[in-house]
């Protein structure tokens, strides 16, 4: 042990910075790809239960082994590349797909103090990142040479663009009621009961970063990028093995990524919902865990409940519907801060 | 050599080597996503600057959503190089002549003599507390109000006119109108006939 730290010690200055940072992001890229790989298994087990079924029971005690299962397979099957595909780019698609969805990590507040990165433009910096997602399905759809795919990748496009301007002015409405872009301080300014938090003020916004949310991860009923019964799988029609899983991953490591914002900017964070006694033992992170799992959960109950939309109706819903109540609220919320003397309904 | 300038060296070659294969490569949606490493590239760049506001800002509209509609547009048109290569060689004289002349001017706007240290001081390293956002929207809302303004009004109108231009009702379009697939009810659509059961004979 002596030793050890002896020879952590003669490392140099930068090279101590680099490896403890790095250690920070394993701790947290670990446990996600864990939660994704069990989030696909509560995925198919809470579908099995809303449709009557039973789910995956096999693998492993009561089907507990099914993700370790799904992933051995992907990993040793082979990776075909189809003819006239661009190489490079196909392989780079998937990686530039699952890059955003792990980058934005580093400046989600999991507690007031375990943040990877305190970041003052972290919202900014949000958005940018999981914005840089749409590449990778765009050009997997043009590098695989096909039909199919090519199609998906303009459909996710399309939308992506749409639903990216509601998500923008979604958040512009928490930038006004908070006051600061830092992540942590906006969850830290929903400090007080659930009733403090920002979901029941901008209620239109948080509806709106939702479903603007279950688009940009295109999650059913927003999966015409994939859309099974019309283009066969969509971008990822040519894809197999391990490439095929990063886009998978991606999706799913996204669904969590937006369930945690959601969480950070409207649901309070790690705060309790009651500011009082048997509601503040549980510790912070707990709560954070808890909201992210209800948020997730939205997300299959959706899936299980809703058909696909169809492709003017998303274009019709983004553009004619999402955009015009943000524009709307931030307007009402613009209006009565600063002209009337209920602004502390909205501002915190 | 620092670690910022060694991060900087990094971010600059990049830059140049994507934007060089911008205009280089053939095959344009390649040319696009070069831009996108451009745009990035630039990005850090600005970053290295503690630009943190402009350089997230430029990847949100630039990289996330100007560039996603290019290649959407990109994507979908086939360009014909053999046909875009005819006249190369008329049009070789004037267009190295403007060239040139932009290569000039720029030098003298930009060269060395209004650069570098003895003229531009190292700025300040600011404090972890300092927020670009915050001090830009200061600016921008008290200063500079009235050129803002005019600018969101300028864009406005652009947008305006842009639609206006491209909208054009089609006659025979099928378009649907929400509000009516609603508001269907059961019996516009469906009818129910009482027969008489017929027999064999």
């Amino acid at each position: 042990m002596g030793s050890l730290g002896a020879l952590w010690v003669s490392f140099p200055a930068w090279s101590q910075i680099l490896l403890w940072d790095l250690l920070k992001i394993v701790v947290i890229i670990v446990p996600l790809m864990l939660s994704v790989a069990y989030l696909t298994f509560a995925e198919r087990k809470v579908i099995s239960y809303m449709q009557v079924r039973v789910g995956p029971n096999r693998v492993g005690p009561r089907g507990w082994l099914q993700p370790i299962a799904d992933a051995l397979k992907l990993l040793l099957k082979e990776i075909i590349v189809p003819t006239g595909a661009n190489k490079i780019l196909f392989v780079l698609a998937p990686v530039l797909a699952i890059m955003p969805a792990l980058v934005a990590w580093a400046v989600v507040p999991f507690t007031p103090s375990l943040v990877l990165a305190n970041v003052n433009a972290g919202l900014l910096f949000v958005l940018a990142v999981t914005s840089m997602g749409v590449y990778g399905v765009v050009i997997a759809g043009w590098a695989s040479n096909s039909k199919y795919a090519f199609l998906g990748s303009l459909r996710s496009a399309a939308q992506i663009v749409a639903y990216e301007i509601a998500m923008g002015f979604a958040l512009v409405g928490v930038l006004m009621a908070a006051g600061t872009l830092n992540l942590r301080k906006i969850a830290l300014a929903q400090t007080g009961g659930f009733w403090h938090w920002l979901f029941l003020p901008l209620f239109p916004l948080f509806i709106v970063y939702f479903i603007a949310g279950v688009a940009e991860t295109n999650r059913l009923p927003f999966d015409v990028a994939e859309g099974e019964s019309e283009i066969v799988a969509g971008f990822h029609v040519e894809y197999s093995g391990m490439t095929f899983a990063l886009f998978f991953l991606a999706e799913y490591a996204n669904m969590i990524l937006l369930s945690a914002l959601t969480t950070v900017l409207f649901l309070g964070g790690w705060l309790p919902p009651f500011d009082f006694a048997p509601f503040t033992w549980v510790p912070p992170f707990v709560w954070f865990l808890l909201k992210v799992s209800t948020v997730l959960f939205l997300y299959l109950w959706l899936r299980a409940t809703f058909p696909r939309y169809r492709y003017d109706q998303i274009m019709r819903l983004g553009w004619k519907v999402l955009i015009p109540v943000t524009l709307v609220w931030i307007g009402v919320m613009g209006v009565v801060i600063f002209f009337t003397p209920w602004a502390f309904l909205f501002y915190r | 050599m620092t670690f910022e300038s060694l991060v900087f060296y990094f971010f600059s070659a990049v830059l140049l080597w994507s934007a060089a294969m911008v205009v280089t490569i053939r095959n344009p949606v390649k040319a696009a996503l070069f831009l996108v490493l451009a745009f990035v590239s630039a990005a850090s760049l600005w970053m290295l600057v503690e630009a943190e506001f402009l350089a997230i800002v430029l990847v949100l509209v630039y990289v996330g959503a100007v560039m996603v509609l290019f290649l959407f547009v990109v994507m979908m048109i086939d360009v014909n190089l053999a046909e875009l290569r005819q006249g190369f060689g008329d049009y070789l004289p004037l267009g190295g002549l403007v060239a040139v002349l932009m290569v000039v001017e720029m030098a003298i706007a930009v060269g060395p003599a209004q650069f570098g240290l003895h003229k531009v001081p190292i700025p300040a390293a600011l404090g972890s507390h300092y927020s670009n956002t915050r001090a830009l929207g200061d600016l921008l809302y008290t200063v500079y109000v009235y050129p803002f303004e005019i600018a969101a009004v300028i864009l406005l109108v652009a947008i305006i006119a842009a639609i206006a231009l491209t909208m054009r009702r089609r006659p025979d379009t099928k378009y649907q109108n929400p509000a009516h697939q609603v508001n269907v009810q059961a019996r516009d659509r469906l009818r129910i006939i009482k027969m008489p059961t017929e027999h064999k004979s």
